[in-house]
Order: structure tokens, then C-alpha cells, then sequence
């Protein structure tokens, strides 16, 4: 076959691979809002579901995911970002710090459910925290605590040393200098990490079944929303999944629009974010 | 006759089993410019670093001998390096502006070092930038970010902010081999008025610059101070043959 023949034969099938993976994603986008669209009228997002009231909402679940996300950055931020600056900024590189380095790279890829089943065990049975929110927010902070603290490590990697020297040589004690200097430069990039972990925190199932459970009611006014943290809590993911579990499919696309929604608005964040170099130059 | 700020006696620093300095034992004159000269990887910026304890941080870094900074003993045990590096202010090869604005920049330092008045912040900020000849082009432009000007505006600015905490002693690192040769001259002319209050040191690579500002002249070569003394004397009748080869351009 001519040389040009087979150019274009393999132009071709790039463009044609591209053309199938771009539109496979529309035409997921388009089913799922297609299906998912007409179901959102105002009590699908301000009731809960009651077969007494005849209601079917998400408004229980929709707080559920909010406190499941704050309380699992809560925990898992201070300490991926404190961890991060320790392997970067004060330990001694070494086996100790590869070390620690492989055992966050692996904790990362260890399947959520494990998570899930070692989250039960302990915060659950063992702390006593049982299927709640709180167990559920613990769980899935160690999840998420590789993400934040890679991309704090990045990000800080990325900041010279040229400001370190420069402040250090100021006699600026280190931590001044870390929280004046190094924290601003790395901001971009630790929110980044942040933002992907609320997407993974978002879109979880495994890890969240057996330790928030699937609870779907509104607190009661007042201190109901302090003791909600020790009840049970299912996020949108969750109740899409029991949605789909007992073939309600209506209330599943729904759900599923809304989580669509939530992560391409995260994924355009991200994108907004990482472009904007403020300062850079 | 200026009195003596810097003296080092018998200076030794290791790199881990890497010898850097070998007993470097010279005099830095008060108010008066000295220059540091030799090939590359001779230990000039090595040298400097002693003086305002940069070295502190590198892993594995061992020194023997004594820096004494008005006749105190800098390395010994006691010594606030905070306090030291206030009196002891540092310029880099690269212009090192903070990715914050001008203002920001300059009261680094003094927020550094406990100052919180706003006004006399402000107070501080304008005098360091008019020392450092760059208030004029900077003045309406505080609050943009500094890595936004030039770069031999960036170097001026870098003097500014280690002139907002009052130094005695500036030292700098080879501080126009990055910039052009009009900015250059800037730094250079500044350099001159500004030895008039500090004492400089400065490593340079350039011997036609070391014989425009400079008072004295030490050469370095392997870790050793060759010769050191006036500058006039030093390039006009060098003592040591290794000086006059440097000199006539023999080494790199
Ligand atoms: N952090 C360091 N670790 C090990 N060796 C170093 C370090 N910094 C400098 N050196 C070595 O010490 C010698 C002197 O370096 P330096 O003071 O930077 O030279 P100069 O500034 O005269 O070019 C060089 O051989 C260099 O390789
Ligand atoms: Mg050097």
C-alpha cells in the first residue's frame, strides 16, 4: 500500500477513535439529562421521599452529601496537606520518605469497598461510631487523603527554591516562611486536589453503603443538625443506587442528572483553576 | 581607613567529605565594597553563605574556623540567626521577587521581624525602594504583582527588600550576571551609593565590574583565598603568580 494510502487510513482511525469517545460522552450526557430533566420539579428537591405524604425527594440526601463532604475534608485536608509539607519541607529524603511516598501511591489504588469494610470495623464497631455519617465521613477520608496529599506534594515541588532562600535569608523562621510563602504559591494546586477529592467523595457508593448507610431524612430543626453527624446518611449516589436496586428509574435518572450536573460544574472549576496562573511571569 | 566588620580565621566548611573552604582567613572592611573573584566552583557563593549562615540548611554541611561579625563569633552557640540575618541581608544571582505585590514584598522582612504599624510599614516600604532606586517606577504600582516588572527592576527590588530591615551588611551573589548590561550599570551605580551606610560583598564574574565598584579584591581558586587586599594594588601589582594568571585571563 502507498505510504500516503496508509497516512490517511490511519488519520482515519484516529479521528474516527476520538470522533466515538467524544460522542459515547454526549450521548451520555444527553440520555441521562433527557431522562433525568423531566423528573426535577421543586419537591424532587425540597421533600423527601414518603409513601404516606405520596412525595418522592431528595432533599435528605442532598444534605446528607454536604455533610459528607465537609466532614470528610475536614478530617482529611489538615492532614494530607500537614502530611505534604512534612515529606517536602522538614523530613529527610530517604528510604523513610520513599517509603512513606509508595505506601500513599498504594494506599490510592486499594478498591473503595476495602475501605468500606475496614471503616465499618473500625470507626463503626470498634470506636462505636456505628452507621453513621461520621463513620461514613472517617471512611472516606482516608480515601481520599493519597489525592490531597499528591497534589500538595506537586504543587509544592513546583514552587522554587529561589522564594525559600529568599525568605529564609530574611531570617524568616521556616513554618513563617512555609505559611507566608510556600501555602499562597501552592494554593492552585492544593485546591485542585481538593476539588477532585470532593468529586470522588461525590460520586462514592462502596465505602459509603456499609458505613453512613442509607438513611434519607431531614434533621429535626435545632440540634437535630449536631446528632445527624452520629445518624445515618445516605448521599445522592447512594439513594440512586437503592432508586435503582427497587426500580424506581425515574427517581435514579433524576438523581443521576443532578450528579452529572455537580461534576461537570467541578470539572469547569478545575479547569478555571489550573489555567489561572495568577502571578506567574 | 575603615574599620573592620567581617573577619573570618581558619574558615573550614565541608560538604559532607567535600572540602570547600580551606582556611580562608581574611578581613571585610565597614562601608566598603569587597569583591569576590575566581573560576566557577572556587567556593565564592560557598564563602558568602557562611556569613549570614545560609549553610545551616543545607544537609550535612560541617565548618570549622571563625566568622566574627564585629568581633562576635557568629557561628557560636547562642547566636539568634533570625537577628543575624536581619543585620546580615542576602541578594541572589536570580532576581527572587515573591509571587505577592511590591509592597508585600518589601514588608516581608519587616513583618518578618515583628513590625505590624501600618504607616510605618508604609514609612519603611517607600525608604527601602528610594534607596534602592526604584521607587520612582514602582510607586504607583505597590499593589501590582512584583514578578511583573523587569528583570533589573526585579534585582533592584530584591536590594529593596533586603534593605527594609535595616542590614549592615548586604551580600550579593553574582547579582547582574542575569541582567543586561544597562541594568547592570544600574545596580552597579546604586551599588556605590549604597556602600556609603553598608558594608557589600560581592561575587562576580565579571573582573572589569570587581575594578568599577569594588575597595578590595579577594580570589578565590579550589577553596583557597589566593591573595586578597586593596583593589587598586590587587590588579595593578598582583603578589601571587596564580593572581597575575587569573588576571591576564589563563584561568576559566
Ligand atoms: N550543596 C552542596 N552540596 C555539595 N557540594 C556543593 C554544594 N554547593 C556547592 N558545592 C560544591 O562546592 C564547590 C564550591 O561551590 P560554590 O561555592 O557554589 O562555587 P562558586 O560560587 O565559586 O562557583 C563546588 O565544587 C560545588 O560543586
Ligand atoms: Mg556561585
Amino acid at each position: 500500500m502507498p505510504r500516503k494510502i496508509k497516512d490517511a487510513v490511519a488519520y482515519m482511525v484516529i479521528y474516527l477513535a476520538a470522533f466515538y469517545s467524544v460522542l459515547l460522552l454526549a450521548g451520555i450526557i444527553v440520555y441521562v439529562f433527557a431522562k433525568g430533566f423531566p423528573v426535577f420539579d421543586l419537591p424532587f428537591f425540597t421533600t423527601v421521599s414518603s409513601v404516606v405524604k405520596g412525595t418522592v425527594g431528595i432533599a435528605g440526601n442532598i444534605l446528607n452529601t454536604v455533610y459528607i463532604v465537609v466532614l470528610t475534608l475536614l478530617a482529611a485536608v489538615p492532614a494530607g496537606v500537614g502530611a505534604a509539607v512534612w515529606l517536602n519541607e522538614y523530613a529527610t529524603p530517604g528510604r523513610g520518605v520513599r517509603l512513606i511516598e509508595f505506601a500513599t501511591e498504594t494506599l490510592a489504588g486499594i478498591p473503595s469497598i476495602v475501605f468500606g469494610l475496614f471503616g465499618m470495623m473500625f470507626f463503626g464497631t470498634t470506636l462505636g461510631f456505628g452507621y453513621s455519617i461520621l463513620t461514613g465521613s472517617l471512611t472516606l477520608s482516608l480515601m481520599i487523603l493519597p489525592l490531597i496529599t499528591r497534589n500538595t506534594q506537586e504543587a509544592l515541588r513546583a514552587v522554587p527554591d529561589s522564594y525559600r532562600n529568599g525568605a529564609i535569608g530574611m531570617g524568616a523562621g521556616k513554618w513563617h516562611m512555609i505559611r507566608t510563602i510556600l501555602l499562597p504559591s501552592a494554593m492552585p494546586g492544593i485546591v485542585t486536589g481538593i476539588l477532585l477529592a470532593v468529586g470522588r467523595i461525590v460520586g462514592e457508593s462502596a465505602a459509603l453503603l456499609f458505613t453512613a448507610g442509607s438513611g434519607y431524612l431531614l434533621p429535626e430543626a435545632g440540634s437535630g443538625f449536631v446528632s445527624k453527624i452520629m445518624e445515618s446518611g445516605g448521599t445522592l449516589t447512594i439513594q440512586m443506587y437503592l432508586s435503582l436496586a427497587r426500580a424506581e428509574y425515574d427517581t435514579a435518572f433524576g438523581i443521576a442528572a443532578v450528579l452529572l450536573c455537580i461534576v461537570l460544574a467541578f470539572n469547569l472549576l478545575i479547569k478555571i483553576l489550573t489555567r489561572n496562573k495568577f502571578f506567574a511571569g | 581607613m575603615n574599620c573592620i566588620k567581617i573577619e573570618t580565621t581558619d574558615l573550614n566548611l565541608y560538604y559532607g567529605n567535600y572540602h570547600a573552604l580551606k582556611a580562608v582567613t581574611m578581613d571585610i572592611r565597614a562601608d566598603a565594597v569587597t569583591a569576590l573573584i575566581g573560576p566557577s566552583g572556587c567556593g565564592k557563593s560557598t564563602f558568602l553563605k557562611t556569613i549570614n549562615r545560609m549553610n545551616d540548611l543545607i544537609q550535612g554541611v560541617r565548618i570549622t574556623g571563625r566568622v566574627c561579625l564585629d568581633g562576635e563569633e557568629i557561628y557560636a552557640p547562642g547566636v539568634d540567626v533570625t537577628t543575624l540575618r536581619r543585620r546580615v541581608g542576602m541578594v541572589f544571582q536570580q532576581p527572587n521577587p515573591f509571587p505577592m505585590s511590591i509592597y508585600d514584598n518589601i514588608a516581608y522582612g519587616p513583618r518578618v521581624h515583628g513590625e505590624k504599624n501600618k504607616n510605618r510599614l508604609d514609612e519603611i516600604v517607600e525608604r527601602s525602594l528610594r534607596r534602592a532606586a526604584i521607587w520612582e517606577e514602582t510607586k504607583d504600582r505597590l499593589k501590582k504583582p512584583a514578578p511583573g516588572l523587569s528583570g533589573g527592576q526585579q534585582q533592584r527590588l530584591c536590594i529593596a527588600r533586603a534593605l527594609a530591615v535595616e542590614p549592615e551588611v548586604l551580600l550579593l551573589d553574582e547579582p547582574t550576571s542575569a541582567l543586561d548590561p544597562v541594568s547592570s550599570l544600574r545596580i552597579e551605580e546604586l551599588l556605590l551609593q549604597l556602600k556609603k551606610s553598608y558594608t557589600i560583598v560581592i561575587v562576580t564574574h565579571n573582573m572589569q565590574q570587581a575594578v568599577r565598584i569594588s575597595d578590595d579584591t579577594a580570589f578565590f581558586l579550589a577553596g583557597t583565598v589566593v591573595e586578597w587586599g586593596r583593589t587598586g594594588q590587587f590588579f595593578s601589582r598582583p603578589r601571587d603568580r596564580k593572581t597575575m594568571d587569573y588576571i591576564a585571563g589563563r584561568y576559566g
